[in-house]
């Protein structure tokens, strides 16, 4: 078989992956279930990744969405809730319809909007270092000011999240 | 030779983004909801990704921008996961419907 039939064969599998994977997690009434097919979805984008050229996004993916917030998410299903809830509340019937309605109809006007787009790539596009050696050079150079916001955006997230996990369990928010 | 052809990006990012829009508003628990959250937003990330890859000049732009969503996402979700504890332990429930007392 040859080298480039064996890629596109995996490419179709990193799309069946994020297809199934988000459809369990969009549909399944378990939340575990739903969490671990989020966390196959994040497996098949972090495949795609690989596919465009960085291999440095596609580890990150893997590490900060599988490893870390699929984590969390985990984290929060087993300290909330009680078994017997999840499979009582999961799903709204009635609402169902609607939202598939919905969803399809965005679907539907994103494909149209693709299948009449015609993108003219930039000159010199796809052919410039993709390497992880320039990406850190622009993110310490160029793109340093948005370095340092997301750094600071993350330590106020971190200690927000701890203060009002902490705040709830004394005053406030208890009673 | 489909992955080389930027469309098949942008059909997986749509369909990502789409399946996230549908768990969102069907999904009765907040934790459900978070999870299609972080769909839409991988389904942003991965647009970001192919047109920085096909089009753009400059190859480490779209990159760093779904480096910053990859951020945004993890502190999005610590923040909601400590929300969702916080209204747990108020109202004994994660069920949106019932946490109402804003409700005229």
């Amino acid at each position: 078989m040859a080298y480039g039939t064996l890629i596109e064969i995996f490419f179709y599998f990193f799309i069946i992956m994020i297809l199934f994977g988000s459809w369990l997690a969009v549909t399944s009434q378990i939340l575990m279930k739903a969490v671990m097919g989020l966390a196959m979805a994040m497996f098949g984008v972090a495949g795609l990744y690989l596919y465009l050229n960085s291999p440095f996004l596609a580890l990150m993916q893997i590490l900060i969405y599988v490893g870390a917030v699929c984590i969390m998410i985990v984290f929060g299903i087993m300290v909330g809730y009680t078994p017997k809830e999840l499979a009582a509340y999961a799903i709204e019937p009635k609402n169902t319809l609607l939202s598939l309605a919905a969803s399809l109809l965005t679907l539907g006007v994103i494909y149209l909007g693709l299948s009449k787009a015609q993108w003219q790539p930039s000159p010199g596009a796809g052919s410039g270092d993709f390497g992880i050696t320039n990406l850190g050079l622009n993110l310490m150079n160029r793109y340093g000011l948005a370095f340092e916001l997301i750094s600071v955006v993350l330590l106020i997230a971190i200690i927000g999240a701890v203060a009002i996990t902490w705040n709830g369990k004394r005053r406030g928010l208890s009673k | 030779m489909i992955s080389l052809n930027l469309y098949s990006y942008l059909a997986v990012a749509g369909a990502l983004l789409c399946l996230g829009l549908y768990g969102l508003m069907q999904h009765r628990s907040l934790i459900g909801m978070l999870i299609s959250i972080e769909l839409i937003l991988n389904g942003a990330g991965l647009n970001f990704m192919a047109f920085n890859r096909f089009l753009a000049p400059d190859p480490t732009v779209g990159q760093i921008f779904a480096l910053f969503i990859m951020g945004l996402a993890a502190a999005e979700a610590a923040i909601a996961v400590s929300l969702i504890f916080a209204v747990y332990r108020k109202y004994k429930t994660s069920d949106p419907e019932r946490i109402n007392d804003l409700r005229g």
